[in-house]
């Protein structure tokens, strides 16, 4: 599967999960800011993904599992160097330039991009 | 006290499929204002489309808290797509079909139709008008990590004596 065939299928499970049109599913849009995604999409990406692809997504694979509550990782509302570097280990798929400029915890949906589904599902594909 | 929007579960696949109906009463007050006659409109009782979402959620939400045992918390958390075509009124029985799509530890998928049964038109049978696609959350596994009370305050007794009554074995 090209990237641009995985492109078009998260495209569809975006445009379904998140109701909104395909030319605002672009690469570089961030899923909460852009695209409007709340916590229960996440879950309901995850769940149209696996369906999508055909294969089966753990919990914290893809979006990281409760890393902002925990107060070694964030403090005074803003992620540590530790909590940054556990989230890129975590996921090596998303696009931490936005957050390293600045790192309120806020922003931390910032990192979650279409490209950076993409890159995620290639990787699962390749495994 | 729970409001209840189905009356009886009466097929239980668990983990899979529950279907569930809800007779429509004019006992129900809503009905009356739902919608109640004007100057130039006399009334027209029919059940709200929200509620007939709701007892789709409520059958929905009862199949996945039966796959986990009652143990989760289901809270419905998304209204991912409904459609419903035809005004259902007094007399008239709505049939509820819900079918879990997926299911992990964070919450359930699930998809649903609804269909109605006009009693004065029997012999037809159930015909759809409408669907209705729902995301839950097992909100003791939710990704914020917030914290909630220990005791199961979704599924209380208005929902063990809906189950009981249908002939579904619950916990006491």
């Amino acid at each position: 599967m090209t990237q641009d065939d995985i492109f078009e299928k998260v495209q569809e499970v975006l445009v379904d999960a998140l109701a909104v049109d395909d030319d605002e599913v672009t690469p570089e849009a961030t899923l909460t800011s852009d695209l409007g995604a709340e916590s229960i999409d996440f879950l309901d990406i995850v769940f149209k993904l696996e369906q999508s692809f055909g294969f089966k997504i753990e919990q914290g694979e893809l979006f990281p599992d409760n890393v902002t509550q925990d107060p070694e990782f964030v403090q005074n509302g803003r992620v540590t160097d530790k909590g940054m570097q556990t989230l890129k280990e975590r996921l090596p798929h998303a696009d931490f330039s936005k957050l390293e400029e600045n790192p309120d915890v806020t922003k931390v949906g910032e990192i979650f991009t279409v490209d950076a589904l993409v890159k995620f599902v290639e990787r699962k594909l390749d495994s | 006290m729970r409001w209840m929007w189905i009356d009886r579960v009466i097929e239980l696949e668990p983990r899979k499929r529950m279907v569930a109906i809800k007779n429509i009463t004019l006992a129900e007050e809503h009905l009356h204002d739902h919608f109640p006659a004007t100057d130039s409109e006399p009334a027209l009782p029919v059940m709200p489309a929200s509620l007939m979402i709701e007892g789709m959620a409520q059958t929905a939400g009862v199949l996945v808290g039966h796959a986990e045992g009652f143990k989760e918390k289901v809270i419905l958390a998304k209204v991912s797509d409904a459609t419903i075509d035809e005004d259902a009124g007094p007399g008239m029985t709505i049939r509820y079909s819900a079918e879990i799509t997926q299911i992990d530890e964070q919450g359930a998928a699930t998809k649903g139709t609804i269909e109605l049964l006009d009693h004065a038109n029997a012999d037809a049978g159930y015909r759809q008008i409408g669907s209705v696609n729902l995301m839950f959350s097992h909100i003791d596994n939710n990704r914020s990590g917030i914290e909630f009370p220990e005791h199961n305050f979704v599924f209380g007794d208005g929902f063990k004596t809906l189950l009981r009554t249908s002939g579904i074995e619950v916990e006491a």
